[in-house]
């Protein structure tokens, strides 16, 4: 205890972790994990890419630390700037936007190229809880339609670039705010109806190839060469991986190069393929534990902001998780959804990290009053 | 915080009350119902996780003999065989576009650890220059990183075989035998041919919605302007299939079954390449558009946009440098004039509105007015000046179109309703898309009072904006004001006056072979319009063009030639000089007038039908009547010499450089 050095280092450690909750990060930790195993054989034993990715790593787990300090508050403040700025930007993506690939969604910024989409997926649920803690315990059927409003904008700015995909996840994550805060379960009801009812219409609506994707989603057969054909792949490799799975870098649907982006979307079918139904059960009991650690400290929320803003968190890292193994077992059709903390990307990597810092900035903050 | 509040089981009123009357502030209350929402939620992620639980049992437990059968049998790769791109000729065999192989030099970046001292690496081993690096740069951003993209292109033989010798050096680059398309002409007709590219996510979407995303695998370029756009379902093909077996590594032991992909369709154009090098020749470094058309049939002979660019420079991917150069050129060398220039037509209007006062009887042939130099509204001050300062003195017809009088025509405008005008003119395809068969035609713009109102419909236009003047009418009278027509459109219409009034839709494309059956599909050419007018109107005003040719506007440029001709001159205001005199030489030369010049011979018998526009060309007589007579000389009298001793096309490595 009198050691001065011995001191000085307790302190640094304990101003280091101590908004740092340690089960959330342990789960974070072993996915991440899981997903450098898994993207070293996906890469072709590419020490390159796997180096790459922890780089990113590290990076996200230093701004999480960095958000896990910033008292919820303080973030409730910089909302509406936020939301503000990221409808301005993607506007200004509809006007000078760069074109890549066919879509318009980056915005040229000199030295590096930038996605406001991804800016909104952390300034709607935020904009969303600030708006729903300024008039707690007042809110009525304007605000929610209000809210829905600011919902709107986003995703048809979103939808137009085009980007349907992210449009209908920023769309949920809003969902989700709307339902934590109290949205009556006959609206919710009645959505559910109209997206029933609309349904159809929307089917005769659609063009040729969209028919075409969803016809195949339902008999992958139907295309081997075209659509289906990532998906039957898919189903092949996870199917094959039996119980125990083939082991470690010796998937032969990952290695025979059958599977379609298989660092990126599909990376799980690698995973499923070379470690069986026993490592899926344990990768869902990792993400399991992390989203029931992470219910937790909603719950335990201190103010209408925090306890918002951290189940909007939790439900979209649910969904993403959810979306992404649903596609690649064939339960949903292909969509671009990465396998939060496995699949190979350092943003969508440095944006989940930033979602558990704010949750870990939940937790660490939460007033400790009725004791 | 008691922990024992989470997922609580207090009864409380239905979550619902949140919708409706406004509540009580009772932030245990909220609290809690917060809470039971968040159970529901968590109920739901557990059911969804032993949903997909569920799921993986049944492929990895159930299934797992199955998927493991197919899994083992999956040793075949299916490889796919691209097709050979069509090949675009002229309509006598010239060949305009083709494709052939090569082998290029391609790099999987993500397959590379330090891409710079790779390509560094290389550069020692083969040829690579500058523009091959930015090339490669701006593909690696257009791109996701797991793409195999070519580095460089056409690589020698020798080339080749130093690569073999050192290619374990470098992992993650490889030779590819490809197909590479060709433009042996270069820039000439290059808004015709259009080009090639790098097939990109809507490109994937188009080929998606023909359902065609099967057909397209192992294809990299698709047709991206002009009749490679679209024609692109013609000129692509069948691609073919091959069944490979792989070994354990992943590499090809044995073909087992092999489907030849299909070449696609050769297209024959109606364009004659003689012809378009005598027209782009003539117009020398000026900007402009010219169309040619056979009025008998609608087949486009020449077709003009001044300045071209190389479609060679697409076809591997343009670099950055050259693709700016294109793109922010003030003369515009990627604005398809003739289907997207939308010019005042000036006084090429005038034999249309002389045949329109026939039709309708406002005018009749003898009838005459007294020019002195302008026309004025009555009870206004404004002079409607003619070009020539003391006028023209007493005019009828004939002599109206001849020395052009711009008086008559506003006098005859000023009379007339333009509604009526409109009408009559629509019937020539002014305002309208011709139906030419490429993409990207501009309607242009015939003023009605309908127009004006829905153009001036927006708020901040006052309500004075939206109403037709006389004076409106008066401009409109000799080409100015609002009107606005793309050469095509006037080309088929002064094809259509040429033809008595029987119309063709223009086309690019004479006929379609597919070259697997050699059968030869010819594009139907039907009438597409047909004028209903008096044959003794239509003769007075045929007769008067031939004036102009003989004794009016053009007549210096069209003496001593070996045929009769018809044509009509206009000159198009770019700028308004308020009533000042027009002096060339005082404008900048962006703000001189358009040269326009309409024409056709033989005047009896009409072979062909020519819009000429130079852009800020000055009078229509001196920039633009002397390119149509070199047009005509060629294809009336150069017919008789051997037209394809003047085709000079590049050699093949030639070009892009």
């Amino acid at each position: 205890m009198g050691n001065p050095i011995g001191n000085t280092l307790q302190r640094g450690w304990e101003v280091l972790t101590r908004r740092i909750d340690s089960m959330l990060f342990g789960a974070a930790l072993a996915i991440v994990c899981v997903g450098l195993v898994t993207l070293f054989s996906a890469s072709d034993e590419s020490v390159a890419r796997v180096t790459n990715q922890a780089l990113s790593f590290a990076f996200a787990i230093a701004l999480m630390w960095l958000f896990a300090n910033i008292p919820p508050q303080t973030l409730a403040r910089g909302a509406v700037p936020l939301y503000v700025v990221a409808v301005a930007l993607l506007v200004a993506v509809a006007l000078f936007g760069v074109v890549v690939n066919g879509s318009r969604r980056w915005l040229n910024l000199g030295l590096a190229r930038f996605q406001p989409s991804e800016l909104m997926k952390v300034a709607l649920p935020m904009m969303l809880a600030w708006y729903f803690q300024k008039f707690e315990g007042r809110i009525g059927w304007r605000d929610f339609a209000f809210a829905g409003l600011l919902i709107a904008v986003p995703v048809y700015l979103i939808k137009r670039q085009p980007d349907l995909g992210t449009a209908l996840l920023i769309g949920a994550s809003g969902f989700y705010v709307l339902y934590l805060a109290g949205l009556s379960w006959r609206v919710i009801a009645g959505l559910l109806l109209l997206a029933a009812a609309v349904g159809p219409v929307v089917w005769t609506h659609l063009h040729d190839y969209q028919r075409a994707r969803i016809l195949t989603f339902i008999d992958p057969s139907r295309d081997p060469l075209g659509a289906g054909y990532h998906s039957m792949q898919a189903s092949i490799a996870l199917g094959s991986g039996g119980i125990v799975g083939k082991g470690w870098l010796n998937g032969t649907q990952t290695h025979l190069d059958f599977l379609p982006e298989r660092h990126t979307d599909f990376i799980f079918a690698v995973f499923g393929e070379e470690f069986g139904l026993i490592g899926n059960a344990v990768l869902l009991l990792l993400y399991l534990l992390l989203i029931g650690r992470a219910m937790v400290i909603t719950a335990n929320a201190s103010t209408m902001f925090a306890r918002l803003i951290a189940g909007a968190i939790t439900l979209m890292f649910f969904t993403y998780a959810f979306v992404n193994m649903a596609m690649v077992s064939g339960l949903l059709p292909v969509v671009g959804v990465p396998l939060p903390l496995v699949s190979y990307g350092g943003t969508a990597l440095i944006s989940l990290f930033i979602g558990l810092g704010i949750l870990m900035s939940v937790h660490a903050h939460r007033k400790l009053v009725i004791s | 915080m008691p922990r024992r509040l989470l997922f609580s089981s207090r009864r409380n009123r239905n979550g619902g009350n949140g919708f409706g009357a406004p509540e009580l502030r009772n932030p245990e209350r909220e609290l809690h119902r917060f809470r039971r929402r968040l159970s529901v939620a968590a109920v739901l992620v557990g059911l969804a996780f032993a949903g997909l639980f569920a799921r993986f049992f049944y492929l990895q437990v159930i299934q797992h003999a199955h998927f493991e059968t197919r899994a083992e049998t999956n040793r075949i790769a299916i490889v796919p065989i691209p097709p050979n791109r069509g090949v675009i000729t002229d309509r006598n065999g010239v060949v305009l576009a083709q494709s052939y192989s090569g082998y290029s030099l391609e790099i999987t970046p993500s397959q590379v650890g330090n891409l710079d001292r790779t390509i560094d690496e290389l550069s020692k081993v083969v040829d690579i220059d500058g523009r091959d690096r930015k090339r490669f740069h701006k593909l690696m951003e257009e791109s996701k990183d797991f793409e195999t993209l070519p580095l460089r292109t056409r690589l020698s033989d020798e080339e080749v075989a130093r690569f073999a010798v050192n290619r374990y050096r470098f992992p993650g680059v490889e030779i590819k035998a490809r197909l590479f398309r060709q433009y042996p002409f270069g820039a000439i007709a290059s808004h015709v041919l259009g080009y090639i590219g790098r097939i990109n996510d809507k490109d994937v979407e188009r080929i998606a919605s023909w359902d065609q995303a099967a057909n397209y695998k192992g294809t990299d370029t698709i047709g991206k302007a002009g009749v490679e756009l679209s024609y692109e379902r013609d000129l692509h093909g069948t691609t073919g299939v091959e069944d490979v077996e792989v070994d354990a590594n992943g590499r090809a032991v044995r073909t087992l079954k092999r489907t030849p992909p299909i070449a696609g369709d050769n297209l024959r154009l109606s364009l004659d390449i003689g012809l378009q090098q005598v027209a782009e020749a003539a117009f020398g470094d000026r900007r402009g558009a010219l169309v040619a058309i056979d009025p008998t049939n609608g087949d486009v002979l020449a077709f003009v946009s001044k300045p071209g660019f190389d479609p060679n420079l697409f076809v591997d991917g343009i670099d950055s440098a050259s693709w700016q150069d294109l793109n922010e050129s003030p003369d515009k060398p990627l604005l398809d004039r003739p289907l997207r220039g939308a010019y005042p037509p000036g006084s090429t209007i005038k034999p249309y509105l002389a045949l329109a006062a026939l039709h309708s009887g406002k005018r009749t042939p003898s009838q005459t007015i007294f020019d002195p130099g302008y026309f004025q509204i009555p009870g206004q001050s404004h002079k409607f000046r003619d070009d020539k300062p003391g006028g023209h003195g007493v005019v009828d017809m004939y002599k109206a179109l001849v020395v052009s009088c711009d008086t008559y025509f506003y006098t005859l405008a000023s009379e007339t309703d333009i509604d009526d005008t409109a009408r009559f003119l629509s019937k020539f395809g002014f305002g309208q898309k011709t139906g030419i068969d490429i993409e990207g035609e501009l309607t242009g713009v015939l003023p009605s009072r309908a127009w004006k109102r829905q153009r001036f419909a927006g708020k901040n236009y006052p309500d004075d904006a939206r109403k037709w003047y006389l004076g409106d009418s008066v401009s409109a009278g000799i080409g100015q004001g609002y009107n606005a027509f793309t050469p095509i459109q006037l080309a088929h219409a002064i094809a259509m006056l040429a033809n008595d009034g029987i119309g063709y839709t223009p086309h690019l494309v004479k006929s379609v072979q597919d070259t697997r059956t050699g059968a030869i599909t010819a594009i139907a050419s039907e009438p597409s319009s047909r004028l209903d007018v008096r044959p003794d109107q239509l003769a007075l005003v045929k007769s008067a063009l031939v004036g102009v040719a003989k004794e009016g506007t053009s007549a210096a440029v069209f003496k001593d030639a070996k045929y009769v001709s018809a044509g009509k001159t206009g000159t198009a205001q770019v700028f308004s000089l308020k009533g000042e005199k027009y002096s060339e030489h005082r404008v900048d030369e962006r703000l001189r007038d358009h040269a326009w010049y309409e024409a056709y011979a033989p005047a009896d018998h009409p072979k062909i039908a020519v819009a000429v526009l130079v852009e800020n060309g000055g009078f229509g007589a001196e920039a633009a009547a002397p390119i149509a007579r070199k047009v005509f000389d060629f294809y009336l009298l150069g017919e008789a010499a051997p037209g394809a001793a003047q085709v000079t096309p590049l050699t093949p490595g030639d070009e892009g450089d």
